[in-house]
């Protein structure tokens, strides 16, 4: 299993398209769906002019932030005669998110190719790929489709006849989530431990080796091909809701639902019929209680804010919560919200780099509130608790691994108060007793 | 941790890893960062990464070992001890959570004869890790075992799965 869904009427299929496709792996395959034609297309073209195009289709960042990628490209230097980077973010570890693993398994060469694009258009002749070690198949069909490009020619010093040097270095992580951020990742790539540097300096202006760089998500990087061959004006037309986002999304679910899985819509898609249409809804006899929309460090959502929500940046913004990764995490009411914050909590506490205070102790002390309230021995004063260590773990840190730890706590809270009502009045369940 | 070296250290930057390690130099602009390509190296021809694996890599990438030591220590896939000839990682983050991951774990724990998680079972075959989120949320409970990803583990499949690596 694993292996995707046949694509349902209501998807947008751009990006997964060929999901499921042994020969989509492979060059040959690859070329045979029309790959490497836009790479052709923007050799041809001025840097800035393939910058303009991205621009143009509104494409933001897939990863979490949403940052319109066009912008970030265009904060690189252009004269500068220094190296340039770009750095590939396929440490895909964030609770809930499993849509990057898709292309890398099954479309590699879209990945290579919009890296490639976006390497002219930075004007970076090097890309690492920095993939999260867990992901052994996925490691091993990147590889090998980044070897067959440069078999083919699509890759190294004279990438397709252009006379540009193009590079492409897959560069395996070992385990640990904040690797995913992108200052630690250019940290770990340089042979460091993964702790996130303090910006100023942007990565624009000094990134990895120093030099300017640009990171962006695979997602967000496989969608350019797109983008280049069938025009930016198509691109911005995928639009349901709002103007500001634009394209499709691939939107991982899992939880509670009938078919789980990675599905492709066009932003705006509801909510709901995300939910219950294309994931089958609930199990029979069960009802929804909560929705985490996108991946672990978002805010929890209830099931009236997923009534009327519509699946893009504002949307769900509108709703409560964000679209983050497009992780989601959809919870039944068999679900203990405390539970589900304590293991979230324990997730934060466990890949905390530790260089901040406020993270490091913060998320491990939310962690033993949280477990001591599943015990049995929480006290009515220990939310209040729970709410200030939030609030000191919210904007005070180098990067945003504490804040995400609160967040889903804080919500947790305000949302779901009589779950955690529940344990504080509850008597102490008999395993704990005289324990 | 240098008392699980029992015997005199080998030396394991030679040969073909030695091979591929040079075969990586070009790719990078400085030789630290070839430490976690190096590690993985090492924990590939090993199984894990050794006191004199350290000393050796960083002999050779011109780095100190207690550096060595601080990244390797930094990353949870490195092994800084022995483990069972096969390694499990079952994933029990939230979104497996919620669906039996814990239960999975236990099985996993018991039929293996590890005991405990991140115990070696008696038999050396076994080691069993609780790991954070594998990235196959849709599918739980998701393990890997050495390099193989298995998806939608059940309490009840665990005794098929385990019988394929004995």
């Amino acid at each position: 299993m694993g292996y995707p869904h046949p694509i349902h009427p209501k998807e947008t299929p751009v990006l997964s398209k060929h999901f499921g496709e042994i020969e989509a792996r492979t060059y040959e395959g690859w070329v045979k769906r029309g790959g490497y034609v836009a790479l052709k297309k923007a050799i041809g073209m001025a840097p800035d002019d393939i910058i303009n195009e991205v621009k143009v289709s509104g494409l933001r960042g897939r990863g979490g932030a949403g940052f319109p990628t066009g912008l970030k490209w265009s904060f690189m230097p252009k004269a500068d005669g220094k190296q340039h980077y770009l750095c590939c973010n396929a440490d895909e570890s964030e609770p809930g998110t499993f849509k990057d693993r898709e292309i890398l398994r099954w479309t590699p060469h879209a990945l290579i190719e919009g890296c490639a694009i976006a390497q002219l258009a930075i004007r970076a002749e090097t890309c690492y790929i920095y993939i999260r070690g867990e992901f052994t198949e996925p490691y091993h069909i990147l590889q090998r489709a980044v070897d067959e490009a440069y078999a083919s020619g699509v890759l190294g010093g004279n990438a397709l006849g252009s006379g540009k040097r193009i590079d492409i270095v897959v560069h395996r992580g070992a385990g640990a989530y904040i690797c995913g951020e992108e200052t630690a990742m250019m940290n770990s790539i340089e042979g460091r431990r993964g702790n996130p540097r303090i910006k100023p300096p942007f990565p624009a202006v000094s990134g990895l080796f120093g030099m300017p760089t640009t990171i962006n998500n695979v997602e967000t990087l496989a969608a350019v091909p797109a983008i280049i061959n069938q025009g930016a004006a198509w691109y911005a037309k995928l639009s349901l809701s709002n103007p500001k986002s634009t394209g499709t999304k691939l939107i991982s679910v899992c939880g509670h639902v009938q078919r789980p899985g990675t599905y492709e819509i066009t932003l705006g898609f509801p909510m709901k019929e995300l939910i219950y249409d294309l994931c089958g809804g609930m199990h029979p006899g069960r009802t929804l209680k909560a929705v985490i929309p996108g991946g672990s460090s978002v805010p929890i959502m209830t099931p009236e804010e997923v009534e009327g929500c519509a699946t893009d940046y504002e949307g769900i913004i509108a709703n409560g919560s964000m679209l983050g990764s497009g992780g989601m995490i959809v919870m039944d009411d068999t679900t203990d919200i405390v539970h589900v914050a304590m293991r979230l909590a324990k997730f934060y506490a466990h890949e905390s780099c530790a260089q901040c205070t406020n993270c490091r102790e913060g998320t491990a002390w939310t962690t033993r509130i949280l477990e001591r309230m599943l015990a049995g021995d929480g006290k009515e004063s220990d939310l209040d608790l729970l709410l200030d260590l939030a609030e000191n773990m919210t904007g005070k840190t180098i990067c945003v691994l504490s804040d995400s730890c609160a967040a889903p706590v804080v919500s947790g809270i305000q949302k779901f108060r009589p779950d955690f009502d529940r344990h504080l009045t509850a008597p102490r369940p008999a395993a704990s007793v005289g324990a | 941790m240098s008392s699980h070296e029992t015997t005199t250290h080998e030396p394991v930057l030679t040969g073909a890893v030695l091979a591929k390690l040079e075969a990586l130099y070009p790719k990078y602009p400085d030789k630290r960062s070839l430490l976690l390509p190096a590690l993985w190296l090492v924990q590939e021809a090993r199984g894990w990464i050794s006191d004199g694996s350290v000393a050796e890599v960083a002999e050779n990438l011109g780095l100190t070992p207690a550096y060595v030591r601080g990244v390797v220590t930094f990353y949870t896939m490195y092994h800084t001890h022995p483990v069972g000839r096969h390694f499990i990682q079952v994933c029990t983050t939230s979104p497996c959570g919620i669906c039996g991951a814990e239960d999975v774990a236990r099985a996993l724990v018991k039929e293996s004869g590890c005991g405990d998680l991140g115990a070696t079972s008696a038999d050396g075959r076994f080691t069993v890790i609780e790991v954070e989120c594998l990235g196959a949320c849709g599918f739980p409970t998701p393990i890997l075992i050495d390099d193989d990803f298995i998806e939608n583990v059940t309490v009840e499949g665990v005794p098929a799965i385990l019988a394929r690596y004995r």
